[in-house]
């Protein structure tokens, strides 16, 4: 896709502890580590997939790195065009105003992230009126251009949202995210509740807007046939920590982490002659506020040793731009997509 | 390799023909199934296919008379084969039967089972898991409330719920998605019926766990023998459950036929279509996208002539805005909706 030209973001040692909600059982109190010591860089251009089962803490990420939440712990290193980098976990949000435009959201759901009293105009064009002052005939040709952006007609904009398909509504929510003009798009499960053939005209449309825009994306979903589309890197999560995190090819073609594996093992290949062998992993996730010791995929890794129950593996370089947590990386063979 | 069809009348389980389902709306009435054929047989898993809202649910409610208010089958026949165990079938159709009718209620349930979409809205959150399934088997095999615990919790041991016995008596919101899902099996499944109909039994599930329900039904369909109707939008799941595929466009059946001839020799223009549109794993396709233009229509837009006509890549000039085309027949029980295959079918 694009090139790359220095990071954008540096994550280092990111957390995100919610308190739990005291429950009928005293004595219960705990936190949900829903975020748990995360560092990674994000490269201006490219799209960094995240990827990894319902509860990993994927979404939660993305709250801190558009500062909707304020991380337990840890740094959120951004890096503007010009000037000194910003640690974003220290602002307030006065502080937080200039970066705000910077970096942006597409949220999951087309229907429910749309205000319905209000029309088209005012939902791609309020974050105008208060950021750029925009009035008038000069918002309306901003938007009217943001819609043929994103390849909805500009006398759409008069209608409300409930006129428009999932696929048409989720391009209203690109054109509001695309505005001002941002350097990072945060896509949480963007393309997740539309069918195939508008998902695909929107992954394109997504891939188009990235070129004309010099667009950063963290592309966070739990579909991998559309992260291995989209992506330049993924970053797998498991239970709030990253255990694999490299380039889409080497990813897919030689994971290093048995919990990778499966997750790819576990995709039904589009083919009935290729029907696969699924690694299919016993349980299910454990509860993020009660996380297995160690390596917390232990309890359900085929490979794991007795280490493995009392030492937490941390993320390391294995191959050039490869990273894994996993003790036995060097000595197990794993299968890929082709395997 | 392509599968050989052994399709023998013997097995025969189900057979739907010609069903229309309307919603009469304010607005107007929405032809949410309008004309739809297919046949449901022992041992094989037929796979309903096609974007949100061509029809796959009410379809599917319709066999047993679960269509919501104001929905209503208005045309077409449901014929139900129930096998017995002297050898003898008797043929009932369940389009003719009343939906709270006693003839329905011996046969949902007993003889079909159903896991519905949202497994949220279909266990009750006030009983356990136990009592849920107990009532089945109490109203269906009329056993007491022992033995039926002892079915319910070998049931629940079948579908792979950890610690069955406890389970039994734990309440379903405490229960991960997951395993919510396997109860719904296990109570869809637990008399043993001839048919299953999974409605997106995985959709809102991860991966993971898709993986495991399916594991499930495939060894379950081999120890049961069961027929399964299986909704999904997925096409990966197609590929890999399948026996047989019904592509669903606007409340018709676009194209039918066995699973390896629909993903290696798709004939409708729209299958076409969504089998380019899938993102692969493959490394080795050029990186873009093909996607279908255009969107589907909204229903009380219907185009006139084939209503795949409006996005169409293969359109006939002067005809395809007029007839929408019937079913033509491809041999092997496939069949194609779209005027190309005229001449191949009357040859
Ligand atoms: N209760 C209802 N009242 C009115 N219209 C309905 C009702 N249920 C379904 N429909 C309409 O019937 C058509 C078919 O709906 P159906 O639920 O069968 O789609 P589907 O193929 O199962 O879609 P999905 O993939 O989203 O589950 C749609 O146009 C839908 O809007
Ligand atoms: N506001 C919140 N309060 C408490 N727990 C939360 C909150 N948001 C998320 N969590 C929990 O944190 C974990 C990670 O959630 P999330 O980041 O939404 O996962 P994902 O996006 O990967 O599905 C889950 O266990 C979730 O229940
Ligand atoms: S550290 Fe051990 S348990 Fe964890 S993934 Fe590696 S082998 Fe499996
Ligand atoms: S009948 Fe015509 S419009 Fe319909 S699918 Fe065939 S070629 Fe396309
Ligand atoms: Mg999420
Ligand atoms: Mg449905």
């Amino acid at each position: 896709m694009s090139s790359t030209n220095g990071t954008l973001l540096s994550v280092r040692n990111l957390s995100m502890f919610y308190p739990m909600r005291a429950g009928f059982l005293q004595g219960h109190r705990g936190e949900v580590r829903a975020v748990d010591d995360v560092s990674f860089d994000i490269q201006a251009g490219e799209t960094l997939g995240l990827v990894g089962e319902s509860g990993c803490g994927k979404t939660t990420t993305g709250r801190c790195i558009l500062r909707v939440v304020a991380p337990t712990a840890g740094e959120l290193w951004y890096h503007p065009r010009e000037g000194e980098s910003v640690d974003l976990a220290r602002l307030d949000t006065g502080g937080l105003l200039p970066w705000r435009q910077e970096i942006r959201m597409i949220f999951q759901d087309p229907f429910a992230s749309l205000n319905p009293r209000l029309p088209v105009l005012e939902i791609v064009g309020e974050c105008l009126k208060v950021n750029r002052g925009l009035r008038g005939s000069a918002l309306e040709e901003r938007v009217a251009e943001l819609l043929g952006m994103v390849g909805l007609r500009p006398e759409y904009m008069r209608r409300y949202p409930h006129a428009f398909s999932g696929g048409e509504r989720q391009r209203i929510g690109i054109a509001r995210a695309l505005a001002l003009n941002p350097r990072l798009v945060v896509a949480d499960e963007a393309v997740s509740a539309l069918d195939v053939s508008v998902r695909s005209q929107t992954l394109n449309l997504l891939q188009d807007l990235q070129n004309e825009m010099q667009l950063t994306y963290l592309f966070i979903s739990h579909d991998l046939s559309v992260i291995r589309y989209v992506c330049n890197r993924v970053a797998v999560m498991y239970v709030g920590k990253l255990v694999e995190l490299a380039d889409t090819r080497s990813l897919f073609l030689t994971p290093q982490h048995p919990y990778t594996e499966a997750l790819l093992s576990s995709v039904p290949k589009p083919d009935p002659r290729v029907r696969s062998q699924r690694i299919v992993l016993e349980g299910d996730v454990p509860d993020p506020s009660q996380p297995p010791s160690g390596c917390h995929f232990h309890p359900r890794c085929r490979y794991a040793v007795d280490r493995c129950a009392e030492e937490t593996p941390p993320l390391r370089e294995t191959a050039d731009g490869h990273h894994v947590a996993c003790h036995l990386a060097d000595e197990i063979e794993l299968v890929g997509i082709h395997g | 390799m392509p599968v050989e069809r052994q399709l023998s009348a013997e097995d025969l389980l189900l057979e739907v023909r010609d069903l229309h389902v309307h919603f009469p709306l304010d607005e107007g009435t929405v032809k949410a199934v309008a004309g739809v054929d297919f046949d449901v047989y022992r041992n094989r898993t037929l796979c309903v296919v096609g974007e949100s809202g061509c029809g796959k649910s009410v379809s599917a409610q319709s066999i047993l008379q679960l269509v919501d208010r104001p929905g209503r089958i208005v045309q077409g026949q449901i014929r139900f084969h129930r096998h017995d165990a002297d050898g003898s079938v008797t043929v009932t159709d369940l389009a003719a039967l009343r939906s709270s009718s006693r003839a329905l209620r011996a046969i949902r349930g007993r003889h079909i089972g159903m896991v519905f979409q949202e497994p949220n809205t279909s266990l009750s959150p006030i009983h356990t898991v136990g009592n849920q399934i107990s009532e089945v088997i109490r109203l269906h095999l009329g056993e007491d409330e022992e033995a039926a615990r002892r079915r319910g919790i070998e049931m629940l041991e079948r579908v792979g719920i950890a610690r069955p016995a406890q389970n039994y008596d734990a309440y379903t919101f405490e229960l991960s998605g997951g395993m919510r899902q396997r109860v719904m099996i296990a109570m869809a499944l637990v008399c043993s019926p001839a048919l299953l109909i999974a409605d997106e039994p995985t959709t809102a599930l991860d991966v993971t766990t898709q993986a495991q329900i399916m594991s499930l039904l495939q060894e379950l369909q081999a120890d049961f023998g069961m027929g399964v109707m299986l909704i999904t939008h997925d096409l990966g799941v197609v590929a890999e459950m399948a026996d047989d595929v019904v592509v669903m466009y606007l409340g018709q059946v676009a194209e039918y036929g066995d699973v390896d001839r629909i993903f290696h020799a798709p004939a409708h223009p729209y299958t076409k279509a969504l089998l380019r549109s899938i993102p692969n794993l493959d490394f080795d396709q050029d990186i873009r996208l093909d996607s279908i233009r255009g969107m589907v229509p909204d229903p009380f837009h219907r185009p006139a002539g084939c209503p795949f006509g409006p996005r169409c890549d293969e359109v006939i000039e002067g005809r395809c805005e007029a007839e929408n085309p019937p079913a033509f027949s491809l041999g092997e029980g496939g069949s194609v909706r779209c005027l190309h295959y005229e001449e191949v079918a009357l040859s």
